[in-house]
């Protein structure tokens, strides 16, 4: 990782829409030929981010670098990038064949070459024989093939796409996210991908970025980023995540929920406040006289895989993964094995996350339907 | 269309009845004196007569193709600049191309005749420098003025409708694509405010190909128009009634093709018109 060449740095990036900061001195290295997302909830400047590298949108200060070269106020019609946009942005007075022509017509390029350029591109995203048809009698998912197609027949050294899923139901979401992988490897270009969806940052990227309030949380492999969340926020924002005050007690040992666990973690001071991390899967449930802690079970649903039951412990509300079933009211012990827990500094999060005793499905889902961003 | 609720035709009934009465009976009226002498009798000599006003027919065109030319060409870059501004200054600009639409058509046709009068403001103002009057008044120019000013904002308003509709997101992707300002003008915008001009030459040339007064006003009655043509034989008496229904069928229909090919050019389903 770290002797591999930037494509793109962004440093100290700063951008105001008014009084609003939108991005707040963001620094940002993004390697050659990686896959790499751009992870976070509406606002939190991740759109932005993706305008800054395409040249939409100026930073009030910082500098954008492109290949060793500062590339501030170059317009983006002089930048080597090309984006696919969160509502395609397809030519509605041109066929499938003149769109994805578009660029290179405006390149000059020869009648016969725009001609073995859009055949071998629409035949990469698999719309061979859609030449002659308009945009309007297309599906989405089509309509986003041919987004596809238009932005890479120019040859870009990166490909940003901003949300281009969001559109798509989920089976066909979930198809196109292994095309964008596929087509991503067989051309061998960067592609930088905005969406708010965590489960699709964690299948599709090489690295993810996660993203708040115009700050990056956290960068790392979609393994760090669930594995080893830096602050509640990624915690809460990856994933189920139970997250607990502690104290660290000495290296490998912590203490939550009043009793002493055996971690994996070091390199904190001696009785330092932490926030403690433990997720839903790593949980088991065990009976009373050998679990680590007792509590009771409030409430049990049925998910198929699972059942995801909540369970009362000295008033904090657990979330717990399990193949066994339980009842509400049932006392049980929950026993948590040394690699399950994962222990994180202090931080503006800390305390804002990680109990589930307001916890509703339904509000759940509500945050995750916010496909309109923070652009403009 | 058939199973229309008693609800909806009683609203549309109305209309219907305005319509009849103002646009179908005034049309068959028209039919029949065209068709029929000063008798009432079935005759076709009336378009046998039609020959002695080929001249005005012609110019009558003639003038309203440069005026729609020059309206069109005044108003695009117009719409243009208009979307490029704020909102509000947007909508102020509209109120100013709207203001002179509501006072009287005649009045501001009148109002041009005090500027551009031998004695009108834009000779006093040349008097005033020195360089001497010009013949300003009572010249074709006067007439295609008058046209473009009384015409224009009805090429503004259907271009600047399209215009305003076009996605910003087009243009950035245009651009993405390695489109400078102009190629993005000649390759969206052009073609996605095309309806807007297609329904703008329509309006414009249509009222100028008929129209009467101006031409008499500021171009001195000199050429006679189709229109100040129809007007003049309809004000001379009730026996040249056939003969002026008869030119006013026939510009009707020219009309009518006109308005037909314009719309073949757009391949919009939506109506063209605003």
């Amino acid at each position: 990782m770290e002797n591999q060449k930037n494509i793109i740095e962004l440093k100290d990036i700063f951008v105001s829409f008014g009084e609003e900061k939108v991005l707040d001195g963001l620094n940002l290295s993004i390697h050659d030929k990686e896959f790499i997302t751009l992870l976070g909830p509406s606002g939190c400047g991740k759109t932005t981010t993706l305008r800054i590298i395409g040249g939409f949108l100026d930073a009030d200060c910082g500098e954008v670098v492109f290949e060793d070269k500062i590339i501030n106020g170059v317009p983006s019609y002089k930048r080597q990038v090309n984006t696919i946009f969160q509502r395609y942005a397809l030519f509605p007075h041109l066929n499938v064949y003149e769109n994805v022509a578009f660029g290179l017509r405006v390149k000059k390029l020869k009648e016969n070459e725009i001609k073995d350029i859009v055949t071998d591109m629409l035949h990469l995203v698999n719309l061979d024989g859609f030449e002659k048809r308009s945009i309007s009698t297309l599906s989405g998912g089509q309509q986003q093939r041919v987004a596809i197609a238009r932005a890479i027949a120019n040859k870009p050294k990166v490909l940003l796409l901003d949300e281009p899923l969001a559109a798509l139901d989920l089976k066909l979401r979930k198809d196109m996210q292994k095309e964008l992988r596929r087509i991503q490897r067989q051309l061998g270009i960067t592609f930088v991908f905005v969406t708010h969806d965590q489960e699709e940052a964690l299948t599709m990227s090489d690295r993810v970025v996660v993203m708040n309030k115009g700050k990056i949380q956290q960068i790392g492999t979609p393994q760090d980023i669930y594995n080893e969340p830096q602050n509640a926020f990624v915690a809460d924002f990856i994933g189920e995540s139970n997250i607990l005050d502690g104290v660290m007690k000495k290296d490998y040992v912590a203490e939550f929920s009043g009793h002493i666990f055996d971690c994996l973690d070091k390199g904190f001071d001696e009785n330092e406040s932490v926030d403690v991390v433990v997720r839903p899967e790593d949980v088991d449930i065990v009976s009373v006289d050998k679990g680590m802690l007792k509590g009771t079970v409030t409430s049990v649903d049925f998910l198929g895989v699972h059942y995801e039951i909540i369970v009362d412990i000295g008033g904090f509300k657990w979330m717990i993964q399990t193949t066994d079933e339980c009842f509400v009211g049932d006392n049980v012990g929950l026993y948590i094995e040394p690699d399950a827990i994962h222990i994180m500094k202090k931080s503006e999060y800390s305390g804002l996350y990680g109990d589930y005793s307001t916890y509703s499905e339904e509000m759940d889902h509500l945050s995750d339907i916010e496909p309109e961003d923070d652009d403009e | 269309m058939n199973k229309k609720s008693f609800g909806s035709r009683v609203v549309a009934a109305p209309y219907i009845v305005w319509a009849a009465i103002f646009i179908i009976v005034p049309l068959l009226i028209m039919a029949y004196f065209a068709f029929t002498d000063a008798n009432g009798v079935f005759s076709l000599e009336n378009f046998t007569q039609i020959g002695r006003f080929k001249k005005a027919f012609g110019l009558s065109i003639f003038y309203a193709i440069i005026a729609t030319i020059i309206t069109l060409l005044l108003s695009y870059p117009m719409a243009y600049y208009m979307t490029k501004l704020k909102i509000s200054s947007q909508r102020m600009i509209m109120m100013l191309i709207m203001l002179p639409m509501w006072m009287n058509f005649l009045i501001r046709t009148y109002s041009w005749i005090t500027i551009l009068a031998n004695t009108g403001l834009i000779n006093k103002f040349l008097d005033f420098l020195g360089i001497g009057r010009l013949q300003l008044i009572n010249t074709p120019g006067a007439v295609i003025l008058g046209m473009v000013y009384d015409f224009i904002p009805y090429m503004i308003l259907p271009i600047y409708t399209a215009m305003s509709k076009i996605d910003n997101s087009l243009l950035e992707a245009a651009s993405d694509l390695g489109s400078n300002s102009l190629s993005r003008i000649r390759r969206v915008i052009m073609p996605l405010s095309l309806p807007g001009v297609i329904s703008g030459i329509t309006m414009v040339f249509v009222p100028s190909v008929s129209t009467f007064y101006i031409s008499q006003k500021l171009g001195g009655n000199k050429d006679m128009l189709i229109g100040d043509a129809i007007e003049y034989l309809f004000n001379t008496g009730p026996h040249y009634y056939n003969i002026a229904s008869t030119l006013s069928l026939i510009l009707m229909i020219l009309i009518l093709i006109c308005t037909l090919i314009m719309n073949r050019f757009s391949d919009d389903e939506e109506a063209v018109v605003v």
